[in-house]
């Protein structure tokens, strides 16, 4: 036999391939099967890292504590991470990469509501599961996406209740200019008005204002009782600084619907940001038996490179893996339709968070919502709201009876 | 009549938030013609000095207003000497290679600090006129902004080092001629329009708080002003602040801040259209 240098080159790469795949093909012969492959996008660098890398951390954790176990099915479950860099070109780019070449049993991602109606066509069209665990302003209905987020008839309709009661009935109200701030100020004045309260004036401002001189001037001018604020983002933080440097912290309280879902309690000094009341569907501070334990298992796995978790963005995203988990284990399989049905069916499950329920006819939520105020970088919990459902989407949506329905409502708020 | 006071205060200090972020611009392209589009990032080096410097133990005003334009004057010498130097009087490659440099710079900081807002609380407290609560940092910003502006004028107009800027950039071969090296003044020029970037950029930290890609927010009305304020630097930027400053904080007032950009860059428009050389190209010829 004649052993030339193309055979030996060939057995050569074989070889390498072959010792280099060894690994991955041990560890999947462990749990049996091909891997579940499933991806996340999120923003790891970029504006909105500061939201997205707490999520990845929380959807790591999430995969983790599946394969340790047992994986899925007797499957290891196979997570790819994408990075679109806070860019929306980059999610549509990735979902579709996720949905055709590396055929994904389901999406977790999208922190804006910009980037959630960019990738959720894209995965539609491809009959790929999709989950969106942000708290956002409501309204979509997609029987292909669950939202795991909590919407302004559980938020909203806390926190007006509590300003109006505690603070006064006139509220200023001051929002981020792009569609999460406009609807959301909407909701604001209708609870407003339902509680017998008023709104003064609603200002909106573009994600890249740094300067609320002129506004703060205009809110002392108006006499509020109360601010409420929608902003978002690292620009809008300086209001924060500068509402504190004016006085006019201790003279007119604040309340916010955005308040701690990022980094925002942990940038500013406490002087800046303790007493602002924000109300979400988590926070780091809950205290409750299973948030114990999850963050001591969190912390004791990632150590100093633990994020602070704040408000609901990075738990809604590990509690949407596992609800996805269980919906797969209900179905016995990871068909997409197979899973969606199972998810209908009606999936309860005790989380840090408290008991978490997903809706058939919205494909939302029903959550325990807390009112917190911030304190020392933290939060401190002040009121439990248990099991508020995702009325603002129940109002409009209704899959069961119209399951081929693909749009997001707008809330028709009268004001 | 308290709230007639209060908004000519945001006035005033609207005015002045402009020409402290475009004074170090005014220097590098009012007087050198350096397209400098990292200028936005100057800032940013110079307002995460300050609240680096803060956050590890240094004194307020010694982070705020003597580190940042040190650091950022360094960092300028280092430009100046490795990129600017070689592109004088090439306008288009000056335009790119700053570019550049304005990315890589976001970059950098964005490696080494994350690209999380950071920044440090206003000082003085605040103090009221009438029922308004008006915040003693604004107050302070209109007096640097005012001791900057004399400053610079004082430099240019009574130093020898002044003089030979000034001569320089009107005649840099007449300069030579005379032995002045035309080298060293424009290095020095730029170094010290860097470290008045940088000083920007410690002044307003505690009001914007601190992000890799804050200059993107400054730099285009700082590019703004300086050309509307046309070829004498000093009097064409505050002619110019004076204006635009005004006109966007009013209209802020009246409307919302979306408004207030859109009447800034309407009146630049108008007036580069009526005044292509800018302000000072048509009134006040002779200052500085």
């Amino acid at each position: 036999m004649i052993f030339t240098r193309r055979d030996a080159l060939k057995t050569a790469i074989f070889a390498t391939g072959a010792t280099l795949a060894a690994p991955a093909i041990m560890r999947h012969a462990a749990l049996g099967a091909d891997p579940i492959k499933i991806a996340g996008i999120h923003d790891a660098s970029g504006g909105l890292d500061t939201y997205g890398l707490p999520m990845i951390a929380c959807l790591d954790y999430a995969v983790d504590e599946i394969n340790a176990s047992g994986g899925l099915l007797g499957r290891e479950v196979l997570l790819k991470n994408y990075d679109p860099q806070s860019n929306i070109q980059l999610y549509t780019q990735f979902a579709t990469e996720a949905a055709t070449k590396e055929k994904v049993a389901v999406v977790h991602g999208g922190i804006t509501s910009a980037s959630r109606e960019a990738i959720r066509p894209i995965l539609k069209k491809f009959n790929t599961l999709y989950f969106y665990n942000t708290q956002y302003e409501g309204g979509v209905c997609d029987r292909n996406e669950f939202s795991t987020g909590s919407t302004p008839a559980q938020n909203v309709n806390k926190l007006v209740p509590y300003v109006l009661k505690n603070w006064g009935k006139k509220v200023y109200v001051i929002a981020a200019d792009y569609n999460y701030g406009q609807i959301t100020s909407k909701w604001i004045a209708k609870y407003t008005r339902e509680g017998g309260g008023e709104v003064l004036a609603t200002e909106f401002f573009p994600l890249d204002v740094t300067n609320f001189g002129p506004l703060i001037s205009k809110i002392q001018a108006a006499k509020p009782d109360a601010v409420i604020s929608a902003l978002v983002g690292g620009a809008h933080v300086s209001f924060y600084r500068q509402w504190a440097a004016s006085g006019m912290k201790k003279q007119i309280p604040l309340a916010s619907t955005t308040f701690g879902g990022g980094n925002e309690s942990v940038v500013l000094s406490p002087e800046e940001g303790d007493g602002i009341v924000s109300a979400f569907s988590y926070f780091q501070e809950v205290d409750t038996p299973e948030n114990k334990a999850f963050l001591e298992g969190f912390h004791k796995k990632l150590g100093d490179k633990a994020p602070y978790l704040g408000a609901e963005l990075a738990m809604r995203t590990y509690i949407g893996v596992k609800l996805w988990a269980e919906g797969v284990k209900r179905a016995k399989s990871v068909d997409r339709m197979e899973v969606i049905k199972a998810l209908e069916s009606g999936i309860s499950m005790d989380t840090p968070a408290g008991k978490t329920t997903l809706d058939a006819k919205t494909h939302h939520t029903t959550v325990d919502v807390f009112l917190a105020t911030c304190s020392n970088h933290g939060f401190k919990v002040i009121e439990t709201f248990p099991q508020q459902p995702p009325a603002d989407t129940a109002s409009v949506c209704d899959l069961i009876a119209h399951p081929n329905e693909n749009k997001q409502y707008i809330v028709d708020i009268k004001i | 009549m308290d709230y007639a006071a209060v908004v000519a205060l945001q006035i005033l200090s609207g005015v002045a938030t402009l020409v402290i972020v475009s004074l170090g611009l005014a220097v590098v392209f009012g007087m050198m013609r350096v397209i400098n589009l990292a200028h936005g990032e100057f800032l940013m080096l110079g307002g995460y000095t300050a609240v680096l410097a803060y956050g590890r133990g240094v004194n307020l005003w010694i982070a705020l207003l003597i580190l940042p334009p040190i650091v950022v004057g360094l960092v300028g010498i280092v430009v100046e000497r490795l990129l600017i130097r070689r592109l004088y009087g090439r306008m288009i490659d000056t335009m790119l290679a700053t570019w550049g440099l304005s990315l890589a710079l976001i970059g950098g900081v964005t490696m080494l600090f994350g690209n999380s807002v950071t920044g440090v609380s206003a000082p003085l407290g605040n103090f009221s006129v009438g029922q308004f609560h008006v915040s003693v940092y604004d107050i302070f910003l209109m007096f640097a902004a005012m001791a900057l502006s004399m400053a610079v004028w004082a430099v240019l107009k009574f130093t020898p080092a002044g003089l030979l800027a000034r001569g320089t950039m009107q005649n840099a071969e007449m300069a030579s001629a005379l032995g002045v090296a035309p080298d060293r003044v424009y290095a020095v020029t730029f170094a010290a329009g860097a470290a008045l970037s940088g000083l920007a950029g410690g002044l307003i930290a505690p009001l914007s708080g601190v992000v890799p890609t804050m200059g993107t927010a400054f730099i285009a009305k700082a590019f703004i002003t300086v050309i509307t304020g046309g070829a004498a630097m000093l009097t064409g930027t505050l002619t110019a602040s004076g204006l635009l400053g005004s006109v966007s904080t009013i209209f802020t007032f009246l409307t919302t801040p979306v408004f207030g950009e859109v009447a800034l860059l309407i009146v630049a428009i108008v007036l580069l259209r009526l005044l292509p050389r800018g302000i000072t190209g048509r009134f006040l010829r002779r200052s500085l």
